[in-house]
């Protein structure tokens, strides 16, 4: 018996300290996350009926086609004791509802076992989608219809005044989406030496093809850290060239090793448009109202 | 090969500065600047509507006088109370400023307690817009104090990690930021007494 429970006790000791350890990393999980963006109509709490979500899905669609403000509806069953207003804003926050730049978005979101609701309203829709006319929607709309049962006709009420309060505010042309490319003079400057470096020890004495390597690598570098630049980069291409002569002359040859370019970190992502439906960048400053029914 | 030198030492140095943050931590105080102000003006933004809700209460509430006096020296003394960007790492101005918009705040909650007891008022169109406007003010300040704090703290954290904290020592010399912190009035919850 001694024996057995010396034997064992170690381990049921570290399979205990192994199990809260794995709880550590778990426990934050725990908590309530933002659902994935599935379409204008997220039902997550199955509040809708099918047809009123395939309405309300074409009809924000439209909306966006004409205004390029994005208004999204989301349901869940309920809010794990998170509050109402901070949940919100997670979930814009995530989902970026909105044109960037114009700010353009709006989130219906509504707790069902909480029986709470909040509209969340974008910095570009302030103006017209005020918290006076998101309070009056949710207590003057909404909430009565709720209050007799029909959340159909309670949503889809809220969604047209919503459309309603913002029509006309903003056109596609106005929030064309902007160019997120950066610029990185540093980096172009730092790379350039890098680049020429690295010539100058791979092509010693071979001055024409250090030139041309030089000449070609400078306005690609260019390219990449300065896409904005366009055809002034060109003007990199001499520079490249007396470069590339330059180092192929100056450089002690045979160095060997050298130094290794770790591969990646140029490649800039362009922002998920790739079908379907995605927030476009949009920001939020916890404008809006909230209510309950 | 002097030449060839030298040119890594300008690329040595150029990643040196990039590297120690000598750019992040400009960048990052420049974000604790622009947080600041957005809590600046949701807190301004609070103040204007007071006036009007003292106002429409007063119409109803006539016996309430204490209560609304209160809100207006509360208001008229965080109004007087602002704090430049400057002042922002400074523990004892920022103290003052938390415990004034906290008076102001206990003051309100105050206010919209005794309300209850005025079922007129409480049914009156422009009392409930006010209260309406009031209530999205409150979240804007919460979600501005949220965002200044957040950028206080990677601020903070930046001057504290090295290497950043020697570039922030030898060639900055930026000083850590206050947290804006929840005020002490704001948490006490208010009784009701009939």
């Amino acid at each position: 018996m001694q024996l057995i429970l010396q034997h064992f006790l170690p381990k049921f000791v570290s399979f205990l300290f192994a199990f809260g350890l794995l709880f550590c990393l778990v426990s934050p999980l725990i908590a309530l996350e933002v659902p994935r963006l599935s379409g204008r109509v997220n039902d997550t709490a199955a509040m809708l009926s099918l047809q009123t979500q395939a309405e309300l899905e074409r009809m924000l669609e439209q909306f966006e086609a004409t205004d390029s403000t994005q208004i999204v509806l989301l349901t869940i069953p309920t809010l794990k004791g998170e509050v109402l207003e901070d949940f919100s804003l997670k979930v814009v926050e995530a989902w970026k509802i909105g044109q960037k730049g114009t700010d353009n978005g709006a989130l219906l979101l509504i707790a069902r076992d909480e029986r709470k609701l909040r509209i969340e309203v974008g910095y570009g829709l302030e103006g017209s989608l005020t918290d006076l006319v998101a309070g009056r929607i949710i207590s003057g709309e909404i909430v009565p219809l709720f209050r007799s049962g029909q959340m159909d006709a309670g949503i889809r009420a809220g969604i047209v005044d919503m459309i309603n309060a913002v029509k006309g505010e903003y056109t596609p042309s106005a929030a064309a989406p902007e160019q997120n490319k950066e610029s990185d003079p540093y980096g172009l400057i730092l790379l350039l030496i890098f680049a020429f470096s690295f010539i100058g020890r791979a092509f010693h004495k071979k001055k024409k093809v250090a030139a041309i390597v030089g000449g070609i690598a400078s306005p690609v570098l260019g390219v990449l850290f300065l896409p904005q630049m366009g055809l002034w980069l060109l003007a990199l291409i001499p520079v490249g060239i007396f470069g590339g002569l330059f180092v192929s002359s100056m450089s002690s040859g045979g160095g060997g090793g050298g130094f290794y370019m770790g591969g990646g970190g140029f490649g800039r992502s362009s922002g998920g448009f790739g079908g379907g439906f995605s927030g476009g960048g949009g920001g939020f400053g916890g404008g809006g109202a909230s209510g309950g029914w | 090969m002097k030449r060839i030198t030298l040119l890594f030492f300008v690329g040595l140095v150029s990643i040196a500065l990039s590297g120690c943050g000598y750019n992040t931590l400009q960048v990052q105080e420049e974000g604790v600047f622009k947080a600041w102000a957005d809590v600046e003006s949701t807190l301004q933004r609070r103040a204007d509507l007071i006036p009007n809700l003292v106002e429409t209460v007063k119409g109803y509430a006539k016996h309430e006088q204490e209560t609304l006096q209160a809100v207006v020296d509360a208001r008229a003394k965080a109004g007087s109370m602002q704090i430049s960007a400057k002042d922002l790492n400074n523990p004892a101005a920022m103290q003052q400023f938390t415990a004034a918009q906290g008076g102001l705040s206990s003051a309100l909650s105050k206010l919209m307690v005794v309300v209850e007891r005025y079922p007129d008022l409480k049914a009156n169109q422009n009392f409930l817009d006010l209260q309406n406007q009031l209530e999205g003010t409150e979240n804007r300040i919460n979600v501005a104090r949220q965002r200044y704090n957040a950028a206080v703290s990677s601020f903070n954290g930046s001057v504290r990690k090295f290497p950043a904290s020697l570039t922030n020592k030898f060639l900055l010399q930026l000083e850590r930021k206050e947290y804006f912190k929840a005020e002490e009035g704001a948490k006490v919850v208010p009784k009701v007494t009939f």
